[in-house]
């Protein structure tokens, strides 16, 4: 089997449905919905995130993000970026269900602009209630095992543990707790916020992460559709290093070359 | 004799207040608005309006309208 095949077979699932590539990305801060879309095409992403905004009633013919990327072809995601409560995150998505007609969505409840860092008192709350009312939430939160499995118990069907502050780019910022997130959790788990660039999305999926959602670090490079690129074959290297098992640490030097037969 | 000023209904829509004709389904005001109700969600009065009674609920005086949509977002 060649590795391109290996890569085809490894499938991952969340709420029953797979996926083959594990990059989700999503459609914020792009200069244009054209670059966008090439961007979503080019990091093979089955799965892009959303957000739910008013439509502009003064000129409601402005050209919209669905006629740029097919939600019949790539999965969208509804998000509630910008909810700091659980009552506005749960408004948010029931809108968003209407208008896409479908129950996977991605919550985040944030408790602060400046870290932009999840409230897990609140995102735990409208977790149980989404949940009630039949979502399948994929959930932002903190990079803690113990809420991890709080989320788990009350009905996440995926766990998104922050690598970094959104938008910061500052990567991986604790190895220890996202692995300890994914050994203890038995619904995927998906790094989301804080990759920067391709090795950070190699590292989470070295640490055994299902998937690695991100938006900034392709939307604000120089190039975004070359850093599409980059994330797709990191997000793949990451994960095949993973597969394979990788080599044990040592302190000291071995040799790669025999020693017996030397001259 | 024969009533010749059409009745307006005041609504909110998007936070905007608008005058619209007494009378109007929901789909009918989002044709006004100039919107395809096919890519939008509605809430009426905090309630969400199933797609499926957009054409048979009527636009009720004082009524609150959120009409939004998919945008990019991370």
């Amino acid at each position: 089997m060649t590795a391109q095949q290996d890569i085809k077979a490894d499938t991952w699932t969340v709420a029953g449905r797979t996926f083959t590539s594990r990059l989700i990305v999503g459609t914020g801060k792009y200069k244009s919905f054209e670059e966008n879309a090439a961007a979503v095409e080019a990091s093979g992403a089955e799965i892009v995130t959303v957000a739910v905004r008013r439509v502009n009633i003064a000129d409601p013919n402005q050209p919209m993000l669905t006629d740029f990327i097919d939600p019949k072809k790539i999965t969208y995601l509804p998000n509630t970026a910008g909810c700091f409560t659980a009552d506005e995150a749960i408004r948010t998505l029931r809108l968003a269900r209407e208008a896409g007609g479908w129950n996977l969505v991605k919550l985040e409840v944030l408790g602060e602009a400046k870290t932009l860092y999840p409230d897990m008192r609140e995102t735990l709350r409208a977790t149980e209630q989404l949940v009630k009312e039949r979502f399948e939430p994929m959930v932002y939160c903190v990079d803690d095992p113990i809420a991890a499995k709080q989320l788990e118990e009350a009905g996440a069907v995926a766990i998104m543990p922050l690598g970094a502050p959104i938008g910061s780019g500052l990567g991986i910022q604790n190895r220890v707790t996202i692995r300890l997130v994914v050994e203890g959790a038995n619904v995927p788990v998906l790094v989301d916020a804080g990759v920067g660039t391709a090795s950070d999305a190699a590292v989470a999926m070295e640490l055994g992460c299902d998937g690695v959602l991100m938006n900034t670090a392709i939307a604000e490079a120089k190039e975004p559709v070359l850093m599409a690129r980059a994330m797709k074959a990191a997000v793949e290297a990451g994960r095949l290093a993973y597969l394979s098992g990788r080599m044990g640490q040592r302190k000291y030097a071995d040799p790669s070359s025999p020693l017996a037969g030397l001259i | 004799m024969v009533e010749t000023v059409q009745e307006t209904v005041r609504v909110r829509v998007n936070g905007e207040p608008k005058s619209v004709s007494a009378g109007l389904t929901i789909a009918g005001l989002l044709t006004e608005i100039g919107i395809s109700p096919k890519k939008v969600a509605v809430e009426r009065n905090l309630e969400i309006v199933p797609r499926a009674t957009l054409d048979s609920v009527r636009v009720e005086d004082g009524d609150s309208f959120e009409i939004v949509h998919f945008v990019g977002g991370g």
